[in-house]
């Protein structure tokens, strides 16, 4: 009982957001009912108890994503008025391409005269382990047989990271006064030349 | 009781509503890059739903990875919507046509 009203509760929430998300006038409200898009969609998967997914929702979509949006909202100077004025034109069109496309999944999932929806039966391996946590399973599950695929994920986020930096970063200039790294200078750098062994007087002090 | 067709109810509608949402902005691409998210999102409610009542962790294995992309595509795609805000001064992608393409 309580399941289905809270069920019913974050699903309303996140179809209206996300109805609103792309009908907000202002792109600062887009991101924000996008944010609570979010957080009801980790509501949803909380109820299926998939917390860990769920946490991992609020976390990055709502701490790294969203906030990273906002940035990029605020930190631009746009007409955005300007930018909504093909809205009335695009609806029709926007919205019949909607139609279709929602007719074609009802089509697919309902199957007409298909009967109930029968789910197959789970590979052994992958199951949830008993008495444990969801967290649990999932750690044991990704360290284990989904290693390769937790790694690739890493090294697509590292190469995210270095082509958004790379995009962004505009042209150093040598006269800014800030300091430059010297890449060859650094490599060619040798222990003998960078450390120097010495035996002071007692009371003396180093000379550097 | 709530069943896997409610989740693929709400997925779909969810899913519909991003598509229409890159129709309905055509020129404002920060709006398109947040109706690919709640694609994504949609995504992810259908991966973990059948991950949940399948009793197979699979799903929500996969739904990180697609996390992933996704957080991977919003820093990406926002990267190059500020370079291009720099060179161009506005964002309309309807007038975006400096390759020639």
């Amino acid at each position: 009982m309580i399941q289905a009203f809270a069920f019913y509760l974050f699903a309303a929430l996140v179809l209206a957001s996300g109805a609103f998300t792309i009908l907000a006038r202002n792109p600062v409200h887009s991101v924000l009912w996008l944010i609570l898009a979010f957080f009801n969609a980790a509501g949803l998967m909380v109820i299926v108890g998939a917390e860990f997914i769920a946490m991992l929702l609020v976390i990055v979509y709502v701490g790294a994503v969203a906030v990273l949006f906002l940035f990029v909202v605020m930190m631009l100077d746009i007409d955005f008025a300007e930018l909504r004025s093909g809205l009335v034109r695009y609806f029709p069109l926007g919205l019949a391409i909607a139609v279709v496309l929602a007719a074609e999944l009802v089509l697919g999932v309902g199957a007409y005269r298909a009967g109930a929806l029968e789910l197959g039966t789970p590979a052994a391996e992958t199951a949830p382990l008993v008495g444990e946590a969801n967290i649990v399973s999932i750690g044991a599950l990704l360290y284990g047989r989904y290693l390769f695929l937790f790694e690739s994920a890493g090294i697509i986020l590292l190469v995210a990271m270095i082509g958004a930096i790379v995009l962004t970063q505009r042209e150093a200039r040598a006269d800014a006064g800030r300091s430059q790294q010297n890449i060859s200078r650094q490599v060619s750098r040798r222990p003998e030349e960078a450390t120097v062994n010495t035996r002071p007087e007692v009371g003396q002090g180093v000379q550097l | 009781m709530i069943g896997i067709e409610h989740y693929i109810v709400v997925s779909s509608i969810l899913f519909v509503l991003g598509v229409l949402g890159i129709f309905l902005n055509r020129k404002n691409v920060i709006v398109i890059l947040m109706a690919i998210e709640l694609i994504l999102l949609s995504v992810n409610i259908n991966f973990v739903a059948f991950s949940a009542f399948l009793n197979d962790l699979v799903g929500q294995v996969f739904a990180m990875l697609v996390l992933t992309v996704a957080a991977g595509e919003a820093a990406i795609g926002l990267a190059i919507l500020v370079i291009y805000y720099r060179s161009r001064g506005t964002i309309a992608v309807d007038d975006a046509n400096r390759m020639k393409g």
